[in-house]
């Protein structure tokens, strides 16, 4: 298995795709911290490049690495070697590669101009929407044949994660503007990686204006240990579903 | 001649002697050992040293016009039982001492000094550890409370006590102290004329400076921090607020600053920093907001829509979450601040502007409106509602504008 | 060696496979014939675990081949048309290939075909650079490369040259002799001749017959191959 996740990691750094994403992330990461006269609003533009840019060039590419892998993935199915771990190798792979294109476009950055707990939940939650965007990325290239419907489909679900999810959620705000919905907010936001990921890092940013109206909330549910390692746990099961669900998927699949 | 001098010479030695009084010295062990036995010996004018030691002496009344001295804190112990010491008398002096443990009682305000309706009080460089109210000036007037650090550890509003609680006083100056732990840190009643400077009040389990009723006080280069609710004010008028900072203010109607019904009054050159809401403004009018500095916090400002007529000028908005919220249209006059959410570009240079600035967003109205929304905040919908209503304003009050936003922050 | 049992493969409403039964044994070199869509390259799939049939199974050395994956390790398999990693080299493949399958303790590598093919000369050269002839030669040297006791060409002189093509029918010859298990899909029939000890016919997705081919001669009288399932499908 390690050895198909080098050849992957290999291959991906061939690639002049994820070097292109390394370049972009860095010169908007510089430009964002050397623009800016202060560091926070730096760091607000990141978060929205975190929140919005790296889960849709995750999901594409690796959409696309998928499809255009054909032919390894059958190289590979036909050698002794076992279908789960061929996949889990080719999500390892893609995941590992744009980890390290974010953490050099972003992470270093952010460690250089703004080492505070706000940059490093920022740079944490990029990394682990980086890789769930992979893993539901492998989830829609598994199971549509066509290329370019699973592109599609790629886009598809970036759209509903990044805005459309997040109308239905001001929809039903508004709806069931009678009802106390802090709580059912909270169950909401966990339905929705990125914003889960955005609540971490609002907590750190804005943590003065969540305290103000559902604070209790907030607190109580995020400022505890309990709460904390619920949000992980969301987040993890957020990369590892589609895995397994995708994994299921291959292991049946027709080459 | 040379009689002549001598008996000057003589007369100024006695007045001097008259002047300073006697020096009664208490000290463990000695035959003075208690500090209520030199009081009843001691008159008018004389001076007690308290030298190091425990003193229990249930409550301690001071009833002449006496300098009291603790040399290297002598602790007077109220076995939390008693007021430890009642100051009866005008022109006192109280300094030096560590009070430790006052009576707790949920009927009466009992303090760890008391004056009651006395003037010239100097209550200076004292520590006062675990006591239920602190320094307490009643019916006082042109008082001193300077230097002293104050600890309290109540731990809810029931079971504990002011800090500095000053009712019906006038002239006082309060200099200097620290004040934790309390209920309110400052706490003021029908107090005028008064000045309050250089304090620290922190981590105080209601309000770091509370004050109702009391007109033309000033308020300089204090320090408002971490306490539960912020500082509250309210029905005052010709309040001025100078070169404060107002700090880590955090939680559900906390505040920097609440200002409930204050009016003719001028908040300048202070510090917001990461409160939740740097100033709540109700009912003021005719309120001068200039030079201050907004930074971090969740909502800079929210001005009730009850507000008349207050000025917010040449003030800098840095990293607010929300710089303005409001609950309806307001007739404030906003102009030359400098907000770091603005956009817009400045051809002629002149460091202004050239287009306004709204400061109330669209999402900061409907968090108003429906506080889980929060929970978009910084999301994508989010800001595309604010980018619609930049282009189309239709729910944001429109007269609530900066006509003349700096481009940069000012120099304060 | 390898069984097939009622293996039955539909794509949507296309039967591919239609109850397919088989038996291969150690030491036959069977040609698995029949025209375009007949079924040959998805039998030959399933057999490699690349297709899951709907229903039926197979078997490998008797044991069920689905979910296992380890039974590969003795099949060298020469794809209809090579299709590999486009920004890898030549020479990156081979080791690629040799990283993830060789194991100490094996046998050693048999690289006869790689030094015939005189692929050495072009280890540099990028998959999507290559002729769909050198594509194939590829494909052949990795078949052979393991030593496999299984060997699955699919098509395999399909886009070679003659020369290319009479070396890896002398390399079959040479593995045959060793005892192993060689299945030939193609429809070139005259090429097979000299080879093959067994004949599947396959059409539409069935099994149309599946025998010696001493038997196939007598039972037609023909000689040549080709002759012979020519007889075979009239009657059919």
């Amino acid at each position: 298995m390690k050895k198909i996740i080098k050849y992957v990691i290999v291959d991906i750094m061939r690639n002049k795709i994820v070097i292109a994403y390394t370049l972009l992330l860095l010169a908007i990461s510089f430009s964002l911290f050397n623009l800016e006269d202060n560091t926070d609003k730096g760091l607000l533009g990141l978060m929205n490049i975190v929140l919005i840019i790296v889960p849709l060039i995750c999901i594409i590419f690796s959409t696309i690495y998928v499809y255009n892998s054909a032919e390894f993935i059958e190289l590979l199915v036909s050698q002794p070697l076992q279908r789960k771990h061929i996949w889990i190798s080719l999500f390892a792979g893609i995941a590992i590669a744009l980890t390290l294109a974010f953490v050099v476009g972003v992470g270093i950055m952010v460690l250089l101009y703004s080492f505070t707990a706000t940059g490093l939940i920022l740079i944490g939650v990029g990394l682990i929407l980086s890789v769930i965007f992979v893993a539901i990325a492998l989830l829609a290239a598994v199971y549509t044949r066509d290329k370019a419907k699973g592109i599609g489909i790629a886009v598809l679900l970036w759209l509903y994660f990044s805005i459309i999810f997040d109308g239905l959620v001001l929809f039903i705000l508004f709806q069931f503007a009678d009802y106390p919905l802090d709580k059912a907010m909270l169950v909401l936001s966990g339905l929705n990686p990125i914003d889960t990921g955005r609540i971490l890092v609002l907590l750190k940013m804005d943590v003065s204006a969540l305290m103000g109206y559902t604070g209790a909330v907030f607190q109580n549910f995020f400022g505890t240990a309990i709460g904390m390692g619920i949000t992980l746990l969301v987040m993890f099961l957020w990369m590892i579903v589609p895995v397994s669900l995708s994994v299921r998927k291959f292991r049946r699949k027709d080459l | 001649m040379k009689q002549i001098l001598l008996a000057i010479l003589f007369l100024i030695f006695f007045s001097q002697i008259s002047f300073c009084g006697r020096v009664y010295m208490v000290k463990k062990n000695s035959g003075l050992s208690s500090i209520q036995a030199a009081i009843n010996q001691a008159s008018n004018g004389d001076t007690i040293l308290v030298f190091p030691g425990v003193y229990t002496e249930k409550n301690i009344l001071v009833n002449k016009s006496l300098v009291l001295i603790g040399k290297n804190y002598p602790v007077l112990d109220g076995e939390h039982k008693y007021e430890i010491v009642s100051i009866k008398a005008d022109n006192v002096v109280f300094q030096g001492f560590k009070l430790i443990h006052s009576g707790v009682s949920s009927l009466i305000d009992i303090a760890a000094i008391k004056v009651f309706s006395k003037r010239n009080v100097e209550i200076k460089d004292n520590i006062l550890d675990g006591t239920f109210f602190g320094i307490y000036l009643q019916k006082a007037v042109s008082c001193v409370v300077e230097n002293n650090q104050l600890t309290g550890e109540g731990t809810t509003d029931q079971q504990s006590g002011n800090g500095i609680h000053c009712w019906q006083c006038d002239s006082i100056r309060i200099i200097g102290n620290s004040v934790k732990g309390h209920r309110d840190g400052i706490y003021f009643e029908f107090v005028n004329h008064s000045l309050i400077v250089k304090n620290i009040s922190a981590n105080n389990i209601r309000y770091g400076l509370h004050f109702m009723f009391s007109n033309n006080n000033s308020y300089i280069a204090n320090t408002f921090k971490n306490n539960n609710a912020g500082v509250s004010v309210m029905f005052s008028h010709g309040v001025n607020m100078f070169n404060n900072i107002f700090e880590d203010n955090w939680g559900d109607g906390c505040y920097g600053i609440f200002l409930k019904e204050i009016t003719d009054s001028y908040i300048s050159g202070n510090q917001f920093r990461r409160n939740t809401t740097g100033i709540f403004m109700e009912g003021a009018n005719r309120v001068k907001v200039k030079k201050n500095q907004f930074i971090k916090n969740g909502w800079a400002l929210k001005i009730d829509a009850s507000c008349e007529d207050d000025t917010l000028a040449f003030n800098n908005f840095l990293g607010n979450s929300f710089d303005v919220g409001t609950n309806g249209t307001l007739v404030s006059n906003f102009n030359h601040n400098y907000w770091d959410k603005y956009e817009g570009y400045d051809l002629n240079k002149n460091n202004v502007g050239d287009v306004p600035y709204h400061p109330v967003s669209l999402f900061s109205m409907i968090v108003s409106k429906n506080p889980s929304a929060m929970i978009l905040f910084r999301s994508v919908m989010a800001s595309l509602l604010d980018k619609v209503e930049k282009i189309l304003p239709s729910l944001t009050p429109e007269n609530l504008v900066d006509h003349n936003p700096y481009m940069k922050p000012i120099r304060l | 060696m390898i069984i097939a049992n009622n293996v039955t493969k539909k794509f949507g409403k296309l039967t591919v496979l239609n109850n397919v039964s088989a038996t291969c044994n150690r030491g036959q070199c069977i040609a698995l014939i029949g025209p375009n869509g007949s079924g040959k390259t998805t039998l030959v799939k399933s057999i490699l675990g690349m297709v899951i049939p709907d229903s039926g199974f197979i078997t490998f050395n008797d044991k069920n081949i689905l979910h296992d994956w380890f039974y590969r390790e003795q099949i060298g398999y020469m794809p209809q048309i090579g299709r590999y990693p486009e920004n890898m080299t030549i020479g990156q493949l081979l080791n690629m290939m040799k990283d993830i399958r060789f194991k100490s303790g094996q046998a050693s590598l048999d690289e006869d075909l790689i030094k015939e093919f005189k692929l050495p000369d072009l280890l540099q050269k990028r998959m999507r650079t290559l002729s769909g002839g050198t594509t194939q030669k590829v494909s052949a040297a990795l078949a052979f490369l393991f030593n496999p006791d299984v060997l699955i060409l699919d098509e395999p002189t399909a886009g070679l040259d003659p020369l290319a093509s009479e070396i890896l029918k002398e390399k079959i010859i040479a593995e045959k002799q060793k005892g192993k298990l060689i299945l030939i899909t193609s429809h070139i029939l005259s090429e097979l001749d000299d080879l093959i000890t067994h004949v599947i016919y396959m059409q539409d997705g069935n099994l149309l017959f599946h025998k010696d081919i001493e038997k196939l001669r007598e039972d037609t009288g023909e000689k040549k191959l080709s002759r012979a399932i020519a007889s075979v499908m009239q009657k059919c």
